[in-house]
């Protein structure tokens, strides 16, 4: 028999609910689904929450615990200390249906939005030949278990119900790198269509759905960079110099003299610049970190190291920046 | 009628979003017409999302000698012979078409050498054979397929401007009863999880796809989803159930900590490469090869770790005996107490393997051993034990049509729900390719039903008021037992008294206390409203896994013999006439009746595929004479 332990679950619907307080048993190796799995069939057999595989492979338990997006059944108890009080919420970007169970239905309707695979239409079935190399980076994204949680933390959509039309969300910015990178899928616009129809140019990386996905999917640096930087060449995406030069300076080599390390004439794409830097044309209003009804910053406080939102220059920017850093293009010059 | 009804018209209705389900849907739609696709939970995530080792299917792309036939014997083998052979035929034929159809909806599998789909080695299959990603091939599996549907809904919106206009999914939706007109199916009656509303679909054909049957056992891979709900259908409007007596225990569920116990460790472990050993540190494989497969398994350690790198000169370790022998095998070596602390054995692949492949190749076994017991896989062996994993038994189905036997017509099996094809135990691997072998069968055949008839048939209102009452008792009722303590004491009483060794006194005793269980899941009462209440869920379901389980204990005590997913210790060897025997169910009342009916005989080309030494281990004297007279004809 284990010791009892302090739960704080969510209950109530869409008309409104609270946290409910419970002291529940919890024995060697349990994770948090054992343990709303253990009130459902003691104190409370009513209390709402998906799950099928109890095994990280299906993404139904999704849910936030202690503030934290997680699936259920692959947090342990042992995470937490004996005396501390643990809280269950349902996802928030999500409208709540009942308990921990909320309605989703958002991220199957930018599945449906999202182009299908283009079968390439001189090969037969049977005839398909990809180098395994050639698969691995695709095979990466595919490993998504929509569990959602991305989506659910990522702060363009996270209490921004007005931004959800526009957005995919980083589950289908994947979807769209996949099919991008697959080696024999036909449509060859996935970026183009990402950044015009999928909203790709609201995400300023920060790196939040990245931290919380269970199956440690690099969606920011995989995915959602190479995206950014591939529509560049037609469209201006301010994110993504600061991008590289805030998450992949450790992939830069040293001493290569970039000062403002990112700039697109230093990243390997010389032939497109030299040929004139179409970067400047429309100038983006730059984006102020949200903040949630209680004045706070929602999930930068929880994912973050230091205090306060991102700064959607990034974090090891100072002002001024250094001249030579700077970058200008008359917008004429690429007419 | 007080209670409202949600109505909706369809041609096919697929009860189901697994792998079967999913690719019967899709071919209805192929077909032209308009299908619905229910499923108990998300889109996406039924059961064959927790698939890993693969999807079996003779391409020959790692070893060219690999074909059907060869395909097709170890299929049969696997089964002990019982398999209907024409579901193994079209199987071992068809699963190559299915599984190359997936790269055309754009999965992506691990690719050999030259850029081919990659096959790895599996229990029971002489050759590498399963097409696989890692070890998550049923996601890829069900993704693909998911996205396939999304696909066709895109078609729909361009042509009609609305994505649902020939296929839509009614996620989180349970269907509790199927409805008939006469002879003939007429709808589907179930409510939806989320709001707890009722929603009926009109349609003159359905596909069972629905899954299997483990829930109702105590240590078990599988989900809450699996609760025999198709089985209980089919039996209901006048289906019969085959081969139940058969359930797959799979020799390596998570024995520790013990909120994961059952949870699965794939056999790709031992297929690249890991070995199971006692608490001695024996490898004890060596010492279980039954006389049946004495030719094609290792004697030695050494020959078997040759194996891994020249198969074709060496022969298999006995580790990857077929699923039936290991369990039985584990069980053993723990009942003579050198087992594991945790109860089960050691699994090893951290002594044989580097780190960087285990991690490269294993990649979601790492993780979940990582994640949920706090075990390094790369540098501790992990402790295994036996597990419900699959239900062999099912729906009695024509194999070319996938039509369900009995006296009902327009229904319609695929996948787990359905029985036949993997007779008394399953190979790994054949269950993924099954589902997109017979759903796309039975897809296609449900839409040519649908079309012959001359008339819709009619969902009664009787019928309906029915279902809505039994559907809101358990709500209504005071004062009966809680759903939870129900479905914990049966899945006592089938782990203690229908498990992996089974014996008379037991089996009897276990239709007792079936019995009894009856009386008081009649009278479960569930708290709460209807709006997304798992309670209430459990105790609908419980009246399935009931009548299921008794028709599990029925054909256990019935069969005298043990054989694949049937171990009798009153009974412990296999007998030849008992395997010209499948056992039926069918419901007369609410009583389960069981039937003997003869297995259907291979035919004359087929049964030649096999050496008559093989043979004489599986058939009577009188078929082996039959044999006999064939291969002489043929000389
Ligand atoms: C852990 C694990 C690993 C496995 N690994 C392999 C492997 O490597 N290779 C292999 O070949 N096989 C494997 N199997 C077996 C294989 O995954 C299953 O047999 C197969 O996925 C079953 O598919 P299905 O389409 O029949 O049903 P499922 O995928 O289980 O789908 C059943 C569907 O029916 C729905 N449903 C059920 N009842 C109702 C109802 N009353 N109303 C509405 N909808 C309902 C469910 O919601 C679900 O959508 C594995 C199984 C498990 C558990
Ligand atoms: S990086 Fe941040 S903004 Fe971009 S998709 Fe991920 S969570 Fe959203
Ligand atoms: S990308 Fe990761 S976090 Fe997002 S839905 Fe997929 S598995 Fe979940
Ligand atoms: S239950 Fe499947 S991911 Fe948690």
């Amino acid at each position: 028999m284990g010791a009892k332990r302090h739960f704080r679950v969510w209950r109530g619907d869409e008309t409104g609910g609270d946290l409910q307080d419970y002291q529940v048993e919890v024995n060697e190796g349990e994770v948090v689904l054992d343990i709303i799995h253990r009130l459902q069939a003691t104190e409370t057999p009513d209390l709402a929450c998906r799950w099928n595989c109890k095994a990280g492979k299906c993404g139904s338990c999704s849910m936030e615990i202690n503030g934290m997006p997680r699936l259920g059944c692959m947090t342990r108890m042992s995470t937490f200390e004996e005396s501390e009080t643990v809280t269950v919420t349902p996802l928030r970007t999500f409208p709540v249906i009942r308990d921990l169970v909320t309605d989703v239905n958002f991220n199957y309707q930018k599945a449906r939005e999202t182009p299908a695979f283009a079968p390439p239409e001189d090969l037969a079935p049977g005839e398909y030949r990809m180098q395994q190399v050639d698969v691995e980076r695709s095979q990466e994204f595919r490993k998504c278990i929509e569990c959602f949680l991305c989506q659910n933390v990522c702060h363009v959509v996270r209490d921004h119900e007005e931004n959800k039309k526009a957005f995919s969300g980083p589950r289908y910015f994947i979807r769209a790198a996949e099919l991008d990178m697959h080696p024999l899928d036909a449509k060859t616009d996935r970026k183009d269509y990402a950044q015009a129809s999928m909203g790709l140019g609201y995400c300023n990386i920060t790196k939040c759905c990245t931290e919380v996905c269970p199956e440690h999917i690099t969606i920011t640096d995989n995915a959602i960079i190479p995206m950014k930087e591939r529509v560049v060449d037609r469209r201006y995406d301010p994110i993504v110099w600061l991008g590289r030069k805030i998450f992949r300076r450790d992939q830069l080599s040293e001493g290569d003299g970039l000062g403002m390390s990112g700039l697109p004439q230093a990243d390997g794409h010389g032939a497109e610049h030299k040929s004139g830097v179409n970067w400047h044309r429309e100038v983006p209003a730059p984006q102020v970190a949200p903040v949630g009804d209680d004045g706070k910053l929602p999930i930068s406080e929880i994912t973050f190291d230091r205090a306060g939102g991102p700064s959607p220059f990034g974090d090891d920017v100072t002002f001024p920046l250094p001249p030579e850093g700077l970058n200008y293009a008359h917008p004429d010059r690429d007419k | 009628m007080a209670t409202r009804i949600e109505r909706h018209h369809y041609d096919v209705v697929v009860i189901g979003a697994g792998g079967a389900g999913l690719r019967a849907a899709i071919e209805a739609r192929l077909a032209g017409k308009k299908t619905a696709i229910i499923s108990k939970s998300l889109f996406g995530k039924a059961h064959t999302v927790m698939a890993e080792g693969g999807a079996a299917a003779a391409m020959g792309n790692v070893n060219s000698r690999d074909n059907w036939m060869v395909h097709y014997r170890d299929t049969m083998r696997g089964g002990k012979f019982l398999n209907n052979f024409r579901m193994a035929e079209l199987h071992a034929k068809e699963s190559p078409s299915r599984i190359w159809e997936l790269e055309t909806y754009g999965a992506l599998f691990d690719r050999t050498k030259d850029g081919k789909i990659s096959q790895r080695n599996f229990g029971g299959h002489e050759y590498p054979r399963l097409a696989h990603v890692g070890d998550r091939t049923g996601l890829e599996l069900i993704r693909t397929l998911q996205q396939k549907i999304v696909s066709l809904q895109q078609e729909d919106k361009r042509e009609f401007g609305d994505y649902e206009a020939r296929i839509r999914v009614f996620q989180e939706t349970t269907i509790t009863e199927l409805l008939l007109d006469g002879n003939k199916v007429a709808g589907a009656f179930g409510y939806y999880r989320e709001s707890g509303e009722f929603v009926l679909f009109e349609a003159p054909a359905i596909v069972l796809a629905t899954g299997g049957v483990g829930k109702s056992y105590k240590v078990t891979s599988n989900s809450w989803e699996y609760t025999g709900d198709g089985h209980a259908l089919a039996l209901r409007s006048g289906a019969t159930l085959i081969n139940m007596e058969f359930l797959q225990f799979h020799p390596t569920g998570m024995v520790w900590p013990p909120s994961v116990k059952g949870i699965l460790v794939t056999e790709s472990v031992r297929g690249d490469g890991g070995v199971l050993k006692n608490s001695t540190g024996k490898r004890f494989m060596f010492d279980y090869v039954p006389d049946v497969f004495r030719k094609q398994y290792a004697e030695t350690e050494e020959e078997a770790d040759r194996w891994y790198t020249d198969p074709d000169n060496n022969r298999r370790p006995p580790e990857l005996l077929p699923r039936d022998e290991v369990a039985r095998a584990i069980n053993s070596e723990v009942k003579a107490g050198r087992g594991s602390p945790a109860g089960g054995v050691f699994l090893d692949v951290s002594t044989r393997m580097s780190a960087d492949v285990i991690r490269k190749r294993l990649p979601s076994m790492y993780h979940q051993f990582k994640e949920l017991a706090d075990v390094d896989i790369t540098k501790q062996a992990m402790e295994v034990g036996p597990t419900c994993h699959y239900v062999m038994g099912g729906v009695e189905v024509d194999p070319d049509t996938a039509a369900a036997a009995g006296t009902v017509q327009g229904l319609f099996a695929a996948g787990e729900v359905s029985g036949g094809m993997h007779g008394s135990n399953r190979l790994g691997g054949n269950s993924l390719s099954d589902l997109l072998v017979f759903g796309k069968r039975a897809g296609e055949h449900a839409a040519s039903y649908a079309d012959a008839l001359t008339a819709r048939p009619k969902v009664s209102t009787r019928d309906l008021e029915t279902a809505v009452e039994t559907a809101l008792a358990p709500l209504e009722r005071d004062g009966g037992e809680n759903p939870y303590t129900l479905q914990q004491e049966l899945q006592t009483v089938m782990g203690d008294l229908v498990g992996i060794i089974r014996r008379k006194g037991e089996l009897e005793d276990s239709l007792v206390r079936l019995a009894e269980l009856r009386d008081r899941v009649a009278k479960v009462s569930a708290t709460g409203g209807r709006k997304y209440n798992p309670g209430w869920h459990l105790a609908l379901d419980l009246r399935n896994m009931l009548v299921v389980s008794e028709c599990t204990a029925k054909a256990a005590l019935e069969r005298e013999e043990s054989r694949g997913g049937h171990t009798r210790e009153d009974f412990p060897t296999m007998r030849p006439d008992w395997r010209r025997v499948n056992l039926v169910c069918s419901l007369d009342g609410d009583k389960v009746r069981l039937e003997h009916k003869p297995v259907p005989r291979m035919r004359a080309e087929l049964i030649q595929l096999f050496d008559r030494a093989e043979l004489a281990k599986y058939l009577t004297d009188e078929e082996l004479a039959e044999f006999d007279a064939l291969a002489e004809e043929a000389k």
